[in-house]
């Protein structure tokens, strides 16, 4: 049983954990969400490998899109899934005010992220990068970048109302503690954008 | 239904340089000038160690349920088969089709 189980054994006798009894059937339901995004992911990002691996002329992608920007993302990304465990240490201690802090800087950091790339595909298009065709060589190049930071950036969108909406959550909950559920579901899904940007910033930017 | 557990909390300062640490590695690998199978083995290890590092320690699967656990595997194992058809379907050396180009209409005439 765990611990918070067992804080609460006095009121109501909780039943052994068992993979048909979760602990918390909204962390179950939020690993399967994840687990069905992933395959998402995953299969955009095994076309892109095939497309690119078959094809004769596709684009060197850090010569085309440069890196330094997204190189900057990719740690702004992991520093907001730092400050989200942190929201969720604050929140297991009871730390209101500490745990609306990082939730707002996991929120903002998520915010200038989706900026960034905003202003990274402002750019690109200016310089020809289009979803129907590019300079530098096959077309699908295009097509490919779009579609999968465009999916990502959706995610991360999605996951800045989201945590907006938890951190109003916690604020208005007097005894934060009673939150640590719904802040460590939400820090899945946070965790999972990072994970699914470390892949896409490998194969879509550095290889 | 109870309110969940509290994980342990790892050092996540620790992992956050490991992710740092990792990511810079990845950026100087590309301008080694290694083949490029190697700079992409290498570049595959990274970030699979990275995603890893955040799978295990921030989404606290390491602490998490056998169930949770194979929940998280499920896409893991379907995206390599996944990769696996499309490497083998991709690849010109497998394709032994021997369907003939399609002539136009004005050729038949």
């Amino acid at each position: 049983m765990s611990q918070v189980a067992e804080m609460h054994a006095g009121a109501a006798v909780e039943p052994a954990e068992s993979p048909l009894t979760p602990e918390s059937w909204g962390k179950l339901g939020m690993w399967i969400f994840l687990a069905g995004d992933a395959v998402g992911f995953g299969t955009l990002l095994a076309a892109y490998g095939v497309m690119r691996a078959t094809s004769n002329d596709w684009p060197n992608p850090y010569n085309v899109l440069g890196i330094n920007l997204t190189a900057f993302m990719t740690f702004l990304l992991i520093c907001s899934s730092v400050t989200m465990v942190k929201a969720l240490e604050a929140v297991g201690m009871g730390e209101r005010r500490r745990a609306q802090t990082f939730l707002l800087l996991t929120a903002l950091g998520g915010a200038i992220f989706v900026s960034l790339q905003g202003y990274e595909w402002t750019h690109l298009i200016e310089r020809g990068l289009h979803i129907g065709g590019n300079p530098w060589g096959a077309t699908l190049f295009g097509t490919s970048f779009f579609m999968v930071t465009g999916f990502h950036g959706l995610h991360v969108t999605g996951g800045v109302i989201y945590l907006l909406s938890v951190l109003g959550a916690v604020s208005r909950q007097a005894d934060v503690r009673r939150k640590y559920n719904m802040v460590e579901i939400t820090g899945l899904y946070w965790h999972f954008v990072d994970l699914v940007w470390i892949m896409v910033f490998t194969f879509m930017y550095l290889l | 239904m109870a309110q969940t557990a509290e994980h342990k909390h790892p050092n996540y300062m620790a992992i956050f340089w490991w992710l740092a640490i990792l990511t810079a590695l990845e950026l100087m690998i590309i301008f080694t000038g290694l083949p490029k199978l190697v700079v992409g083995v290498l570049l595959c290890s990274a970030a699979l160690a990275k995603a890893s590092l955040v799978a295990m320690y921030f989404m606290h699967l390491r602490f998490e349920t056998r169930t949770l656990g194979l929940v998280a595997l499920t896409p893991l194992t379907i995206g390599t088969l996944l990769v696996l058809l499309l490497v083998w379907d991709g690849n010109p050396f497998y394709h032994t089709s021997n369907v003939q180009p399609a002539t136009s209409a004005v050729e038949k005439h």
